[in-house]
Parts: C-alpha cells; structure tokens; sequence
C-alpha cells in the first residue's frame, strides 16, 4: 500500500477553512482536453465511461439526433452532445461536444452543498461526491451552471462525473482519454494543455480558415479542469448550449458563510433571552399571589 | 365564503367535543376546545419533526446527530417536506379556527407599544383592554401565517428542485426558507416560555383546556370581563382580600 498515489483535498463542502495538508505537497493541476474540431461523435468515450464505473445498462431516448440520450444522467457521466448548426451563409456544420462535469476550479456544486464532505475538490482540480456524506438536498444542482449533478432516486444521493479520479490517482489517463480513437481526448496538467489548446486554436485560425476559434476556459468560474477547443469562441451556446459565462448564484456564498451561522446564533439568542428574563425579571404570575414570607428588602434610591 | 369557514370550524368543533371533552372546574374558565387543542398538538408535533429533520438539512456538520433519528440525512431530506407539509396544513386549519379572535384592534397596538414595561415585570396585570388573545399572540400568529405561505412557495421550489424551476429559484428560496425557518426557531423559545414558565398557569390552557380565573383576570382581562361579567379588577381586589383574610 505504500506506493499507493492518493489525492490530496483542498476543499470539503460545508467545511469553512483549509483541509488538513493542503499545499504541503506540490501536485500539478491536471486537465481534460476536448477538441470539439476533431470530433467524430464515435461514443467510445460514453462507453469507455459506463464499463470502467461499473454502470448498469439504461434503455436510451432517442430524440433524432446523434446523441445517445437528451442528457446525462445519474448513471451517465458523459455524452456527446450534437447540434446541427446552420452557419450565415447556409452552410451546415456538426457540431459535437463532449459533455461531462467541467470540474471548475470555483466548483458551483461545492458552493451551495451544506453537507459536510460530501463534495471535495482536489488539490488536483478534481471535483468529487463522496456519496457516503451525500443527503440528497440537490442544491448541488441549482449550484452547477453546467446542470451536471443528477439525482438517483433509488440511493437518494446525487452522482456525477470523477474525472476518474480513482485512475488518476494511480497515475493513470481517465477512461474516456485512454478510449478516444481521434486525439480529440488529450489528458496532462493543465499548464501542458492549455499550451496545447492555444497552439491548436492558433493553427485553426491561421490555416484552416476558423477566424473566431478559441479555448473555452470559462475566468467567470476560475477556470475549469475540463477545457474544449471551439470552432467559434464567441459563441459557445451553440454547442449545445454551453454557458459563455457560467455564474454561481451570490446567494449561496453569503448565506452559508455569512449569514447562517450569524442567524443562526440570533436564533438561539431567543433561547438566551427567555432564560436570561426568567433569572433576572422572573415569571409573571396570576394575581393576587400569595403574600411574600420576607419582604424584599427595598432598594437604595 | 367566511360563512362556508364558520359552518366548517363550527362543525369541527362540535365533532371533536364528542371525541374529547374539556372538564372545567369551580373558579375555571374554558379557554381552548378540543378541536383548538388537537389543532395546536399536531401543528406543534410537524413543527418539530420539520425543525429537526430540517437542522440535517441546514447546517450537516453541525445538526449531523439529528439525522440517524430519522434514518440518516437523505432520509430527513426525503421526510423534511412531508413534515413541513403537515405543519402547514395544520396550521392552516388552526388559522380558520382562529381567524375571529386573532383580529387585530387597537388594543393590540396598545398592547404592542406597552411591551417593554411587561417584559421588564414592571406591570402585574396585563392592559385591562386585553381580550382573547393580546397583541404579542396575535403578532406571533400572524407571523407563522405568513411564515407558513413562505414555507410553502419555497419549500415547492427546492422539492421540486433546481431542474423544473430553475437554478436562481432555487437559490433564493434556500435563503427565504432559512430566514423563515430562524424567525420562527427564535418565536418558538419565547413561545414555549411564556406558556410554561414565564407564565405559570398557562400550560393547562393548552393541555386541559381550562384555565383558572385568576389566570383570566390577570393576562386576559377584557376577555374575564366578557365571559364572567365581572370586572377584573375588582375580581382580584375581593380574592386578595380572601387570602390576606386567612
């Protein structure tokens, strides 16, 4: 066990402060590449998911397109997403995303879960649910700006894509890196890859005629460990609707760090207060009492 | 429509006399029916199934020891709205029951502004316009009416969750339930206190249902005054001068 690799956290959901051992260690951030230019909507990579987390088989929707199923699901971490986009001058183009969680470095999910544990974020950028903590509130779903997490009613918790993080921390690729036929799948540090996607992005502009293509690595969130290269970067939303901006709502920040536990301790103030009153004023009660025993001594004016 | 409430409440009300019955003895007066009691343990029981399962949900690593009561935090989540449900129900039809003597007058303002000299012990009896209920009662009612309205939208929201109302909805109606939830976590202390402690004599109103006249005179009067006739001041002059007398 001891050359065993394993993740160090950097941040726990409902968890203020840092984790133990974070920044001890040096580890790079690590990042999944998608090329969408390259794409061929072969769907070994949803395969190469299923098989490697153990999934079992779920009958499809098919909604006459390529993809598989409308959306992902608990038990579906990956999907091509394809949208048939129809350019100024009439021309048609495919366009195929590979959709999964971003693991965004500012994980929205983490923001706005208030279990303990339940989502961590790895010193690698890995965003992960420790299903163990999960108890299903699923305001990891309204957190998300991707619409990621998905809730499994049978377990009553909530599931989403690990960047395969049990591979990555045996120094392996994640599955659907090790399954894609094309190199539209690349896998490395983050560094590394995003020199790649702008060489890339550089290439596409400047020899195959795509004037506006660019790296999506959304600032609004940090960043993200998942990063696509796109035909047209001005205009993510019509690769099936990926956010050009994704946001996480201010309300969750505020509320869980600032307000809740300062309310929270006004609430119990009315526990202190009554107390407080009956010790000091004492009970009020029905008239006439009973004549005191000793008179109480009179006050000092 | 306020006939059709009447009609439904004065039903309900006799029906649950013939299940329960409320014993008043001599130098009592009654004050809550069975049908107000059943009403006020039901809402007080989901109120407190709510809180505790709703605690799991709010603050994990805090209120985590609340959870394996109700089998574990998914659990909770799963029961939480239920309970909120019955709570709001309840308290709904305690809201028809009382929506005559919740009134608000304006003694209640009076009542209100006079707060401070009775929180400081300053006045033995309450304001001698203080009917049925006095303005602080009627302060908390109204505020678990609209609480519960707050609850309801809200709580629909994060049932249903982020993926049919959408993920803003969802953010802010976390931050309304909680603030609801808090409002009445600090109105339920004062609540409880009053009724047991704070005010001897108070509990039995809600237990038995009786509840002794110098508990009337004194908290109460213009509602002694309405039922026995007699005024409350010279009431508790004559029993003062029955004990002093022994």
């Amino acid at each position: 066990m001891s050359d065993r690799k394993t993740l160090q956290i950097k941040q726990i959901s409902g968890h203020s402060g840092p984790a133990a051992g974070f920044g001890v260690q040096r580890e790079p951030e690590v990042c999944k590449l998608v090329d969408t230019t390259i794409c061929i909507g072969c769907k070994a990579c949803e395969v190469a998911c299923v098989e490697w987390n153990d999934m079992p088989f779920s009958p499809t929707t098919f909604d006459n397109t390529y993809q598989t199923m409308p959306e992902t699901r608990w038990n579906f971490w990956n999907l091509i997403k394809f949208n048939e986009h129809q350019r100024g001058d009439g021309t048609i183009q495919w366009l195929m995303r590979k959709d999964q969680c971003m693991h965004c470095a500012d994980p929205g999910c983490l923001r706005a879960c208030p279990a303990d544990g339940a989502i961590v974020q790895y010193t690698n950028g890995i965003v992960d649910f420790q299903q163990e903590n999960c108890i299903g509130c699923e305001f990891c779903v309204s957190g998300c700006p991707y619409d990621i997490p998905k809730f499994n009613p049978a377990t009553k918790k909530v599931y989403k894509c690990t960047l395969c993080s049990d591979r990555v921390g045996q120094g392996l690729e994640p599955a659907c890196i090790k399954a894609c036929p094309t190199g539209c799948l690349k896998f490395g540090t983050k560094d590394d890859m995003k020199y790649v996607a702008e060489e890339r992005a550089k290439q596409l502009r400047e020899n195959f005629g795509f004037e506006n293509a660019g790296v999506y690595d959304p600032q609004s969130i940090g960043g993200t460990h998942v990063v696509y290269i796109l035909h047209d970067a001005t205009d993510p939303e019509r690769y099936s609707g990926l956010p050009s901006s994704p946001v996480i709502p201010w309300s969750y920040t505020v509320w869980k760090w600032l307000f809740k536990p300062v309310l929270g301790t006004f609430a119990l103030f009315g526990l202190v207060g009554v107390l407080l009153h009956y010790v000091t004023v004492g009970p009020r009660r029905p008239q006439p009492e009973p004549p005191l025993k000793t008179p109480l001594p009179e006050k000092e004016s | 429509m306020s006939t059709a409430i009447e009609r439904f409440d004065h039903k309900a009300r006799a029906v649950f006399d013939q299940i329960g019955q409320t014993e008043v003895y001599e130098g009592e007066l009654l004050r809550h029916r069975v049908y107000t009691r059943f009403l006020h343990w039901m809402v007080a029981l989901f109120f407190f199934l709510a809180l505790f399962t709703g605690f799991g949900i709010y603050m994990p690593w805090l209120f985590r020891w609340f959870t394996p009561i109700f089998g574990g935090g998914p659990l909770s989540r799963e029961m939480h709205p239920w309970f909120g449900l019955g709570f709001v129900m309840f308290f709904g039809l305690q809201t028809l029951n009382w929506l005559k003597p919740m009134k608000w007058t304006a003694a209640d303002t009076r009542w209100v502004r006079n707060l401070a000299k009775i929180v400081g012990g300053k006045e033995k009896h309450d304001p001698p316009d203080t009917g049925f209920f006095n303005g602080g009662q009627k302060v908390q009612f109204w505020e678990i009416v609209g609480g519960c309205v707050v609850y309801l939208i809200t709580g629909i929201i994060l049932w249903m969750g982020a993926r049919t109302f959408g993920r803003w909805a969802v953010a802010v109606s976390y931050v309304l339930h909680d603030i609801s939830a808090l409002i009445m976590l600090g109105g339920i202390f004062i609540h409880i206190y009053l009724s047991t402690i704070g005010e001897p004599g108070t509990f039995q109103a809600m237990l038995r249902g009786a509840v002794s006249e110098g508990w009337a005179w004194t908290f109460h009067p213009a509602w002694y005054k309405e039922v026995t006739g007699r005024d409350p001041v010279q009431a508790c002059e004559e029993a003062r001068r029955k004990t002093t007398a022994k």
